[in-house]
């Protein structure tokens, strides 16, 4: 038997469903008049256009007689489905379905928002979008998954490695992790220092906000390591 | 010694022609005019520029200031408080590639742009070679730029200065994934190498899309001659490279410097070979017709003016033309933008009064003449 060029237009608008496109605009429904099934008296929602020996043939039908003819046999996939289908088809990974995981509890920069401008808000996004984040810079970095450069100084406890000797993942016994750890305490420090200036200068202290300005500059040089001969 | 502080009410120190990335010398001067390396860098413990209140930028502005102008960086260093700046004088650093485009305007938040944005940058002089942007996209973002093809000794002054910094400053760190910046494109080494080229020849042999398409194959940026979103005036590209993350700063200087730029440069050259042997009279045309479009012009507009300085370029390193140095032609490419024209005439100029006076400068200089 021959197999007709089938070409299946379904409005996706019918009732209740909430759909993909716009009920009016619809080639059938351009002029706004109701178009009644070919088979009852109900509204038409499912349309065919097939072609037989170069005869276009088409079907008006109601969603009862369109699936007793086997044509809307599979329901229209929500929308929501034909969005995780492209997000994985193209390798973004979805976010969790928790709300709070999409934000960044230090600087409130939501991921949609990050997805929005590019710009992530505060170096703790990088640990509180980890997983999302991890396959969006390995494609922008063909293939780049772990930091192989120079370390800051501080981080390589005083010593003088050269660039890209750090490499795998950071063990106990290395003694990274501890400085790793120590890293952290001392974003931590420097971010309450700030928080404490930013206060101090809200409320025009500004003998305290400049005690603070030096205690900032003191903690920074005081882990510093001593220059590169 | 002098304040380094500029005096916004002073006009900006006397920059003309002392730039390093005009002086037309180095390696592959025919082909490439500049090497530019930049880092970018981060404060740890404070949220990235574009999500600090103006306390934290503040704040941010004051930590690097004061690491920058004591850390002995260079000879002499001038510092600059774009926000306290003005248009004309931005417009003048953006034209020299001392800061970016998007530096001059302030941060772009959801009000737009604003001017008054806490910011600034350190330049050092005369010879510009080293300029450093606080609270741009990142906190830091320190350049290196040298004349001719020399990523190599851009990036040692620029890991120089880095370490130099770092001696002030704790920079936002994490093992995975390197020195953390506010856009994920940077992360990593938060290097960008780029070369600036000259590829008349490719145009004229139409194989420049040819070129664009490979590079861009290899993970290279081909931008134009004012970075993101310029064209291509007076035949000038940017190549840079794309990917920070997972190689070593070595390796990107090594692909970049080793590998791809030469090969870019021996394309152009080759080009230029077969249009000397080939099509040498087409050539001599141009290039004589571009020299005489800049010296008796009444009015110039910037495109009319880079095209015709490109083609005058590459006579005179074809050795067609002899009548000024290929470092003239490199000068007046800057020369002919609308801040530095207003600059050398001493005030404000609308668009028609520019191409007036684009014409006028490019005539004078070129043919050695006082103004």
């Amino acid at each position: 038997m021959e197999t007709p060029e089938r070409k299946r237009l379904r409005d996706v608008g019918r009732h209740g469903r909430g759909g993909l496109l716009p009920r009016r605009g619809h080639r059938f429904y351009a002029s706004g008049v109701f178009k009644k099934c070919d088979q009852c008296d109900n509204e038409a929602t499912v349309h065919e256009v097939s072609l037989r020996h170069g005869v276009k043939i088409e079907k008006h039908l109601c969603e009862g007689c369109a699936a007793s003819q086997g044509i809307a046999a599979t329901p229209s996939a929500p929308i929501n489905e034909l969005i995780k289908h492209y997000v994985l088809s193209h390798g973004i990974t979805p976010m969790p379905a928790t709300g709070k995981a999409n934000v960044c509890p230090r600087c409130h920069t939501g991921f949609n928002e990050f997805r929005q401008h590019g710009l992530l808000g505060c170096p703790d996004c990088y640990r509180v979008f980890e997983a999302q984040l991890g396959p969006l810079i390995e494609r922008a970095h063909d293939g780049g998954v772990k930091h192989m450069g120079k370390s800051p100084r501080r981080m390589l406890g005083h010593s003088t490695r050269q660039a890209g000797e750090l490499a795998g993942p950071p063990t106990p016994e290395s003694g990274e992790a501890r400085r790793i750890v120590d890293l952290e305490e001392r974003a931590e420090r420097l971010r309450r220092i700030r928080k404490k200036l930013a206060s101090a200068v809200a409320a025009e202290k500004y003998e305290e906000a400049a005690r603070l300005r030096d205690e900032l500059k003191k903690m920074s040089e005081q882990g510093a390591p001593p220059p590169k001969t | 010694m002098s304040s380094p502080y500029y005096d916004p009410k002073k006009p900006m120190p006397a920059f003309d022609t002392t730039t390093e990335w005009l002086r037309g010398e180095g390696e592959c001067a025919d082909v490439v005019l500049s090497s530019r390396v930049r880092l970018a860098r981060n404060l740890a413990g404070a949220p990235f520029a574009a999500k600090s209140s103006r306390s934290d930028r503040l704040t941010t502005l004051d930590q690097c200031r004061s690491q920058v102008l004591r850390a002995g960086l260079a000879e002499r260093i001038i510092w600059v408080d774009l926000h306290e700046t003005g248009p004309l004088d931005r417009s003048l650093l953006v034209e020299r590639h001392l800061i970016s485009k998007q530096h001059s305007k302030g941060r772009a938040g959801n009000a737009g742009p604003a001017a008054d944005d806490p910011r600034g940058v350190a330049i050092s002089v005369p010879d510009e070679r080293l300029a450093i942007m606080v609270n741009e996209e990142d906190h830091l973002r320190i350049q290196g730029i040298r004349t001719g093809l020399a990523l190599a000794a851009a990036w040692r002054d620029v890991d120089q200065i880095d370490d130099k910094l770092e001696q002030g400053l704790d920079y936002a760190f994490s093992p995975r994934f390197g020195y953390l910046t506010a856009c994920p494109t940077n992360v990593g080494t938060g290097l960008r190498m780029s070369v600036m080229l000259h590829l008349p020849g490719l145009r004229l042999t139409g194989d420049i899309e040819k070129v664009k398409r490979a590079a861009e194959g290899m993970n290279l940026a081909v931008r134009g001659f004012y970075g993101e979103g310029s064209d291509a005036v007076g035949d000038l590209y940017q190549l840079s490279n794309q990917t920070t993350l997972g190689k070593t700063e070595a390796a990107i200087l090594q692909d970049l410097e080793a590998k791809i730029i030469p090969r870019v440069v021996e394309y152009e050259r080759e080009s230029r070979r077969d249009l000397m042997n080939k099509r040498r009279t087409v050539l001599e045309d141009q290039a004589w017709r571009a020299w005489g479009l800049l010296t008796t012009a009444r009015l110039l507009t910037t495109e009319e003016c880079m095209q015709g300085l490109s083609l005058l370029r590459l006579g005179v390193v074809l050795g067609i033309i002899d009548k000024v140095p290929q470092k003239l032609v490199n000068q007046m490419m800057l020369i002919a933008q609308p801040a530095h024209l207003q600059r050398v005439v001493g005030k404000d100029l609308d668009q028609e009064q520019r191409r007036l006076a684009r014409a006028m400068i490019v005539r004078a200089r070129l043919e050695a003449k006082p103004l």
